[in-house]
């Protein structure tokens, strides 16, 4: 039976366990003799039949779903070893070949070895198939004949819903953590592995970054090959050109706009850092691409420099521009925590504005806004699409921002985008290098959220 | 940017101190200001002066007086008006976006709202201590040597070295503070914070020292201090000072001007107004019926 | 001492006064750096949405090329009663040579004769055969028939290329520019609107390329985004604000939920890749799994709007049901949870358009692959909006430049749009509690 269906039948089953509960409670509250007393409502007996029937169920078919794959494999592999059928093949491109006949065309194409084999797996397929859907049905159908035997009009049916709703209320809190450890398990997993091909030493503090060579089988590993120093170097000046294009700008720009705009000029304002905030990261990258890069590059000619057509400073600037209304925003939040009454305290002495926000807000306001630089740095470092578009693949160690460089980002991108068997060093140093990613934006993210509740919390 | 100010002073327009006594003195007919508002050697004159927030009045055409060298208190109930007509003595309600002040007001005869007028100018030599202390985070000596700093008023490091000791003398928190003058001036008690703020407020010198409620917020010793503080800097400067407090009032100012529902009701030396007062609202708010 | 500066404060006045002008001069210093910084801002964006907007006005009209055909069946090899098979695997590129080659019978070299015949598009002959199998009683038949052009054409008559640049510099030749401007003379050639280019899925082909994939890509991915992370995200923002108790468990969600908020997007898409397609083997290039990462990321966008909606309704609201004996459950699903949904509402189409307009993460599942095909459901390949402008700025055909910018433009009209209904929902729901 196909899971659709059996999950269907499930839905039903449960239905009908929900009248039949409430049903026989609704009997039974009509069968008593006072009145007085509050009810638990009959339609919470049918919720809790409903759940009885549900759950349990669907959990087991989850988990015997995940089970059916490995043990279908193996059962085939031992057929295929027991029945003397030489497979010289790799074995999972032998059982793909079996799997993906799902047309009798495609059944009539395989040779008669395969068709064999294709027999048997369709036979150990159906009986799991058919074994899967008994114990499913039975489990919830046994669940709910031991419940109704148990409930009464005494059962407090109503607060074992709630108990149940709650805790399926924590389980989607909790998928946050699932996702977080989904996220270092998956990194560090694959990351072990490369490691294992390749030290880790030659990995952190190597030089030569240039995986493509490093198909050839004399070459895995070879530590000249994945050194991703140019990596991290090339990462940092794109992020420190952005930051020294959007802290500036965006800082200055909340300033001007919570102590200087008259309400003309932050209705203008206030929507064009909220569009620039929306815009996608690839238009960004479309834009630092095919308008910004050629038109420094030109300038830079014009100049007698020479400048490559994917300058880091290309990326770097639009990248800037891309994160102002970030930096801009939070240290709008930032200033704005710093009570009105140090505002006037210094304007009180007969201090300017400027002389105000430099000497007195800017102080007060340091550590928030120390975080927002953080931040802001995490989300440039992190940044995919513009770097990816508009930066190179060559992977220069230098810091002249005139020069193409290549970033983390852009390195996983290349490597997990081409056509390349998944276990080969090329795709597991994408994971290194998101492991690296993940722990140095952790390390980011967390001090500056630190930092900025620390703030928050010394004006409340 | 202003909104804490905004709740704080558009407070007139609702009268909280509702009940029968309310509907009492609404009956009485406003008259001009009885009692001395004009006096002879005035450091600050306000004439006919109105105030509104938005398209509310919240000061009624009040002309007072401010003699030189004198301390003179505002009083009456809250929400009258007396924080508002405080800060437009300085221009500190200019920050306040939708706030409108008509009238005149001279300081040693100049009118203080012209457009030559400076506020820069103006609150250096109008001072301001606020309700609520509100030192700046960083250290004591640099609380205090923030005014001299941006003014320009000391031409080495010994010189405002003396200034702030001399300040903080003043203010009667040098001896408490002088071997931690690095330590942060938040982390000091609410009146020894509140008297950091006067010293900061006196080392730029200022002729006129503009006080709105100092002591609402802190303990009786404290306010004790700040009274008798307030007593020893008269002798320098002009004070004028809003209080909710009579006793307060009493103490320290040698005038009294009592304020109601956005106009000035009564003025005169503070011993007539307590023991003699002239009109009906202001004995009513003396003995305790509303406020 | 005090004395002293008594006296020296008679001219503080005047000291101050001195200063005045320099501070006076540094305070308009500041707020001109202000200013300018604001400016600066307006300005990128004018530059950015101009630059766009001009690139992309050639996207959306079409030139057609007129001509007349002789659908002849024995020509197009097919018997008298073809069926629709036999007219799928007929040869209608034959019947538009013959008709250019008539046009312009001068032409005989064969290289010549390659360039002529590129002047429609490859799609040309796709054009025709459908035209046929709608309506089978054409053959035989003479019609006029507006064909597509092809890119080097199109750029042509929209002045994409130069003609009085030299020949050398030029991508059109002479000869083939002499008969493009044949053809304008005779009025052959027309210019409409690029319908073509919203019904019809990606090619390799810059004229035929359009956005109708890409479109229905992304519509079923936010469907599986919404699908997921709606109901996820309201049920964790109900328990972190009114269940949770205070404890190390609960600290710990509240902060892995600020840090993924931060986590840069090209992680999720390597969660997606290791766990959902290697792990899970789901199917790759999918708008399933593509659904699943991006719900993953706009979760705690989601949340973090909807607990702050919660927060926002009065603890009247609950009191007055508690007090009526309402159970905890009972209080927040019929009370907290209605009078929360316009703010959670507004967060959740926030968080759509975010997705909407996330690519990295989408490269690694595969999205990126190069899909002609219209996706039916959320189990086939496609691609979505954002990487359709990444695949087509990626390509070296000059058409596709207006075509990235075209699809940019339809990218940004949808976050508008939902922008703008979120807003609309904000301002028509805003309570004054």
């Amino acid at each position: 039976m196909k899971i659709s269906a059996l999950i269907f039948l499930l839905l039903i089953f449960a239905a009908f366990s929900y009248f039949m509960a409430r049903q026989k409670v609704s009997t039974a509250y009509r069968q008593r003799k006072q009145k007085s007393k509050i009810l638990t409502l009959p339609k919470y007996f049918g919720y809790v039949a409903a759940l009885t029937a549900l759950l349990p169920a669907l959990l087991m078919l989850f988990f015997l779903q995940m089970a059916e794959e490995p043990y279908i494999n193996s059962e085939i592999s031992n057929y295929i070893v027991n029945s003397d059928i030489e497979a010289n093949e790799d074995l999972d491109l032998y059982l793909n070949d079996i799997k993906s006949a799902d047309t009798p065309e495609k059944v009539a194409a395989l040779t008669p070895e395969k068709q064999q084999v294709y027999q048997r797996y369709h036979e150990i397929e159906t009986t799991t198939n058919r074994t899967i859907t008994v114990i499913v049905l039975s489990l919830a159908i046994l669940l709910v004949i031991w419940g109704m035997r148990r409930i009464n009009t005494e059962t407090p049916a109503r607060r074992v819903f709630e108990k149940i709703i709650e805790g399926i209320l924590l389980l989607a809190a909790s998928i946050a953590i699932m996702t977080t450890v989904g996220i270092v398990f998956s990194v560090l997993f694959e990351s072990t592995r490369f490691f294992g091909e390749v030290p880790i030493m030659s990995f952190m503090f190597g030089t030569e970054w240039s995986p493509q060579t490093a198909i050839r089988a004399d070459q895995v590993g070879s530590s000249a090959a994945f050194g991703a120093v140019p990596l991290f170097v090339g990462t940092m000046l794109i992020s420190f050109i952005a930051l020294l294009v959007s802290v500036p700008l965006g800082l200055m720009s909340a300033i001007y706009l919570s102590e200087y705009a008259g309400s003309k000029i932050r209705a203008v304002a206030k929507p064009v850092l909220e569009i620039l905030a929306g815009i996608p990261t690839v238009v960004y990258g479309f834009f630092a691409a095919l308008t910004v890069a050629p038109f420094i590059r030109d300038l830079g000619q014009s100049m007698g420099l020479s400048v490559a057509s994917e300058s880091a400073l290309a990326a770097g600037l639009v990248m800037g521009i891309m994160i102002i209304p970030f930096v801009s925003s939070l240290s709008d939040d930032v200033l704005s925590a710093v009570p009105q009454n140090l505002r006037e305290g210094s304007l009180g002495l007969g201090a300017t504005r400027s002389e105000t926000i430099v000497k007195v807000l800017i102080p007060a306001a340091l550590p928030g806004i120390v975080g927002g630089v953080l931040l802001a740095a995490s989300r440039a470092i992190g940044e995919t699409m513009i770097v990816v578009m508009a930066a190179g693949l060559a992977a220069n160690l230098t810091v002249n921002p005139l020069e193409a460089v290549t970033t983390v980002t852009v390195q996983i991108v290349t490597l997990l985008t081409g056509d390349q068997e998944f276990d080969s060093a090329k795709t597991l140093a994408a994971f290194a290098l998101g492991l690296m990613l993940f722990v140095t934006t952790l390390i980011l993210n967390v001090i500056a959220l630190h930092v900025v509740r620390k703030y928050r919390e010394q004006y409340e | 940017m202003n909104e804490a100010v905004l709740n704080d002073l558009a407070e007139p327009n609702k009268p909280d101190h509702a009940g029968p006594e309310t509907e009492d003195s609404l009956n009485i007919e406003y008259t001009d200001t009885v009692g001395q508002p004009l006096c002879e050697e005035a450091k600050i004159r306000t004439k006919e002066v109105n105030v509104y927030y938005a398209d509310n009045q919240a000061i009624h055409n009040v002309s007072l007086d401010i003699g030189e060298n004198e301390v003179i208190a505002l009083i009456g109930p809250s929400g009258c008006g007396k924080s508002t007509y405080l800060r437009t003595l300085n221009r500190m309600n200019d920050t306040i976006d939708i706030c409108r002040v008509e009238g005149q007001i001279l300081l040693d005869g100049e009118d203080i709202y012209t457009k030559k007028q400076d506020p820069v100018l103006l609150r250096a030599r109008v001072g301001m201590v606020f309700q609520k202390p509100n030192p700046f985070p960083k250290s004591i000596y640099d609380n205090v040597a923030y005014g001299p700093r941006i003014h320009g008023l000391t031409r080495n490091k010994s010189e405002l070295d003396d200034l702030v000791e001399e300040s903080l003398t003043k203010a009667g928190l040098f001896q408490e503070v002088k071997d931690r003058l690095d330590a942060p001036g938040t982390g000091l008690s609410g009146g020894q914070q509140q008297r950091l703020c006067i010293a900061r407020t006196i080392a730029v010198q200022p002729e006129v020292i503009l006080m709105d409620e100092p002591a609402s917020a802190l303990d009786p010793i404290a306010t004790a201090k700040i009274e008798e503080l307030i007593n020893e800097l008269k002798e320098n400067f002009t004070i004028v000072i809003v209080t909710h407090s009579m006793q307060q009032a009493a103490r320290v100012s040698q005038r009294t001007a009592y304020f109601h529902m956005g106009r000035l009701i009564e003025v005169g030396e503070t011993d007539q107004i307590f023991t003699n007062p002239a009109h009906e609202l202001t004995e009513k708010y003396i003995t305790g019926r509303f406020g | 001492m005090w004395s002293e500066n008594t006296e020296s404060s008679m001219n503080n006045t005047d000291l101050v006064r001195q200063s005045l002008k320099k501070r006076y001069l540094k305070e308009q210093i500041f707020k001109a750096v202000g200013m300018f910084s604001i400016v600066a801002a307006i300005v990128f964006l004018i530059i950015l949405l101009a630059d766009i907007f001009t690139k992309a006005m050639p996207a959306f009209s079409q030139t057609n090329i007129e001509l007349e055909v002789t659908l002849d069946a024995g020509e197009i090899g097919v018997g008298t009663n073809p069926t629709e098979q036999d007219l799928m695997a007929a040869d209608f590129r034959r019947v538009i040579r013959n008709a250019l080659a008539k046009q312009f019978p001068d032409v005989k070299k064969r290289k010549e004769k390659r360039e002529l015949y590129s002047l429609t598009s490859m799609g040309a002959e796709f054009q025709l055969r459908d035209m046929v199998i709608d309506d089978p009683s054409l053959l035989g038949q003479n019609i006029k028939v507006e064909f597509m052009a092809d890119d080097d054409v199109d750029a042509v008559i929209k002045g994409a290329i130069d003609r009085t640049l030299p020949e050398s510099d030029r991508r059109v030749k002479d000869q083939k520019l002499a008969w493009i401007e044949r053809l304008e003379q005779s009025g052959q050639i027309s210019k409409q609107f690029n319908w073509h280019f919203f019904s019809s899925g990606d090619s390799r082909e810059p004229e035929m390329a359009g956005i109708k994939g890409a479109i229905k890509g992304s519509f079923f991915t936010l469907l599986v985004t919404l699908a997921l992370s709606f109901p996820v995200a309201v049920a964790a923002a109900i328990y972190l604000e009114e269940f949770a108790p205070k404890n190390r468990f609960i600290d710990f969600i509240e902060i892995n939920i600020n840090n993924l908020a931060a986590v840069p997007s090209i992680v999720f898409g390597l969660l997606g890749l290791a766990v959902f397609i290697n792990f899970f083997s789901l199917p790759r290039s999918a708008p399933l799994v593509g659904g699943i990462v991006l719900s993953l990321m706009t979760l705690p966008t989601i949340i973090i709007a909807s607990r702050s909606a919660i927060k926002a309704v009065p603890p009247s609201l609950r009191e007055a049901a508690l007090g009526l004996g309402a159970s905890k459950m009972q209080t927040v699903f019929h009370h907290v949870l209605p009078a929360a949904l316009p703010g959670i509402l507004t967060g959740t189409i926030i968080g759509m358009a975010q997705a909407l307009g996330e690519t990295a993460p989408l490269l690694m599942i595969g999205m990126v692959a190069f899909i002609v095909d219209i996706p039916q459901g959320i189990t086939d390949p496609s691609t979505v909006l954002p990487i359709q402008v990444y695949l087509w700025a990626d390509s070296p055909e000059r058409g596709f430049l207006a075509k990235t910018s075209a699809a940019i433009m339809v990218l940004l009209f949808f976050l508008v749009a939902m922008n703008a209904i979120a807003i609309y929902l904000r301002k028509k729901f805003e309570k004054k509690w």
